[in-house]
């Protein structure tokens, strides 16, 4: 028997540090955010494929994104619902600045709260800015929620028990969680479905009211129509309490940052002829260094 | 009260490699800290056959709590474990591993108790600090020193006022040793359901499937490792028979395996294995950050690329400027018309 869910897709806007190019730090060894392009977290895309799949499966379902972030990361709830997301919102607020993993998943918690009546929490395992994975399980406690992490697939849910499949070390493992739940879905996992074109020309123009100019010449669409304009919403919206919020609510504090150097060796280069490769490997060999 | 605990996960009644390396470095930093190192391990018919792998790498307590329901791992019960033993042994450091297990419990312990976490740390030290806003000095804080932002820089994490101070560390960063000091290696036997509600049991097992490793990656004295610059899984196929002649094992940076050229658990670098071999040959890696950090103390390190300015030939021993496929069965073939 299927039931309609509500889920909510845990999305992050990161700066794409998979290529980083020369730009990517400037010559006093900080990181140039401007010159990463700012993404959708790869494995939260495939936290949203299994929500879609979820909704497809489970008529009458809804499946909503929540992203924190500056006003920019409107963006991120854009790219859900040009790939089937029913709605979003965005947590922006200069108090949710600096926030550790803990101080975010205040954040996220309190929206949860009040979003309400939530049956999945679904978001991908870690983002590739920080590579924690923190932020799904530390969620999942403050929600006083069970959590599977490393999910691969959910295989289905009966009777609100959830079945998935999730990677561990060195296997794979089928648990039963029951509804509701928070998932943090692996890369492994299917990849997300691209833009759909039809739901591209609807949601093309929605934004958050902190994304637009103060004339925009767009207002009579917004007015005219209501699913153009994105949920924005500050700590006092969430009722938060703004000590728990950003960096006062971060009990981690960064004493320094140092740009990597490496000791640099003094090297032998050699060609790539027969000749070279060979008095290469003669060398090892004569070391003992390979046998 | 304020000594450093480490979490020891179990596989059946297996201890993790990983957790005894961790014991390791606890123990070093109670010495260095005048304070005790206590254990922790949570499984099912585990008493009696633990012990012997977690005591003797220093441990003055270990707690072991032996119950149904304790394996395999699930969230909630070990969260419970943790979080209550916690409130009742107020550690000043916990310390595990940065396995799945690891980095599925950390984040709920320090949820619950509102403490710092850092995960994936590469240095653990002790040391001073002084917060610049509140002007206030605190001594003997746990460094936990990681790579950040796609390790493209590294960053040393302090917790001034949340206890315990919660690090995990990836397998085969430390390096695990038998303590040759004298450890008071005391064990108890602490009763599971004065720790775990009955209602934490309620996410079910169906299946639990784990492999041997297929490879000894961490271990093997030469590695052979290939980047995105190998092109396909095919070429890969060249780095496999490198290996095979050299009785080596192949590695992966992190831009090949997101391209699918090799599986996940052969990625060197900060957010896969980090190696120690004898012989480290880097064939089409440009050598990011995150890759090096995962390989430097490789004692000789060849890399094989077509570009002669590729980073990571400033750490290597020796450069071969060439194409992989032209170099590479060269190695093969003179080193079959060499050897022996």
């Amino acid at each position: 028997m299927t039931k309609a869910l509500k889920i909510v897709v845990l999305a992050k806007q990161v700066p794409d540090t998979r290529n980083v190019g020369k730009d990517a730090m400037t010559p006093e060894g900080t990181v140039n955010r401007a010159a990463l392009p700012a993404i959708f977290n790869p494995e939260d895309l495939n936290a949203l494929e299994q929500a879609l799949r979820l909704k497809e499966q489970n008529p009458g379902s809804t499946v909503g994104v929540l992203t924190m972030g500056p006003p920019r990361a409107g963006e991120i709830i854009r790219q859900g619902l040009f790939r089937g997301a029913d709605t979003g919102w965005l947590l922006t607020d200069r108090l949710f600045a600096g926030a550790d993993t803990l101080a975010t998943s205040y954040a996220l918690a309190t929206a949860i709260k009040k979003i309400g009546d939530v049956d999945i929490v679904i978001g991908g395992r870690q983002a590739i800015d920080g590579d924690t994975a923190q932020v799904g399980p530390q969620v999942a406690q403050k929600l006083g929620l069970n959590q599977v992490t490393y999910a691969e697939e959910i295989l289905k849910i009966e009777n609100n028990i959830a079945t998935i499949r999730r990677h561990i070390d060195g296997g794979v493992e089928t648990v039963e969680v029951p509804l509701p739940c928070v998932i943090t879905v692996n890369g492994s996992a299917a990849p997300c479905r691209p833009c759909n074109a039809k739901l591209v020309m609807k949601y093309k123009y929605a934004s958050c009211p902190l994304e637009r100019q103060p004339e925009d010449p767009r207002a009579d669409l917004y007015a005219s129509r209501d699913y153009l304009n994105l949920n924005q919403w500050s700590v006092a919206d969430v009722d938060g309490d703004p000590n728990q919020c950003g960096l006062s609510g971060s009990p981690t504090k960064v004493k320094t940052v140092q740009n990597i150097v490496f000791q640099a060796k003094e090297s032998k280069t050699l060609t790539a002829s027969d000749a070279d490769v060979e008095s290469l490997i003669k060398e090892l060999l004569e070391e003992k260094i390979i046998g | 009260m304020n000594n450093v605990f480490v979490y020891c996960e179990t596989e059946g009644t297996v201890v993790a490699e990983v957790s005894q390396e961790l014991l390791t470095k606890g123990r070093k930093l109670a010495d260095q800290l005048g304070v005790e190192l206590h254990a922790v391990v949570a499984g099912t018919g585990i008493k009696g056959k633990v012990e012997d792998q977690i005591l003797p790498y220093g441990v003055d307590k270990l707690f072991a709590f032996d119950g149904e329901g304790l394996f395999p791992y699930t969230s909630a019960p070990h969260t419970d474990i943790l979080v209550n033993l916690f409130k009742e042994e107020q550690p000043q450091i916990c310390l595990m591993g940065a396995t799945v297990i690891g980095r599925d419990l950390g984040p709920r312990v320090s949820s619950s108790l509102t403490s710092g976490l850092t995960a994936d740390c590469t240095q653990l030290e002790i040391g001073d600090f002084d917060d610049i806003k509140t002007k206030k000095h605190y001594d003997n804080l746990l460094y936990q020193i990681r790579p950040a932002f796609g390790g493209n820089i590294v960053a040393t994490i302090v917790n001034p006022d949340h206890r315990p101070q919660m690090a995990t560390v990836r397998s085969g960063v430390m390096q695990k040793a038998i303590y040759e000091g004298k450890a008071k290696n005391e064990v108890v036997y602490p009763e599971v359901s004065k720790y775990v509600s009955p209602e934490a049991y309620v996410v079910k097992v169906l299946d639990h499937h784990v492999e041997a490793a297929k490879h000894n990656l961490k271990g093997s004295p030469i590695v052979v490792a290939g980047g995105y610059g190998m092109g396909s899984k095919e070429g890969f196929d060249m780095l496999f028979e490198l290996a095979k002649v050299l009785h080596g094992e192949v590695g992966a940076s992190r831009a090949a395996v997101d391209a699918g050229f090799c599986d996940t658990d052969r990625q060197i670098g900060q957010t896969g294995v980090t190696v120690h071999p004898k012989v480290y040959i880097a064939c089409g890696i440009s050598g990011q950050i995150q890759h090096i950090a995962g390989m430097q103390d490789s004692k000789i390190i060849i890399s094989v690329n077509s570009d002669p300015d590729a980073p990571i030939n400033r750490i290597a021993d020796y450069v071969i400027v060439g194409t992989v496929e032209e170099v590479v069965p060269k190695l093969i073939k003179y080193y079959k018309q060499n050897s022996k």
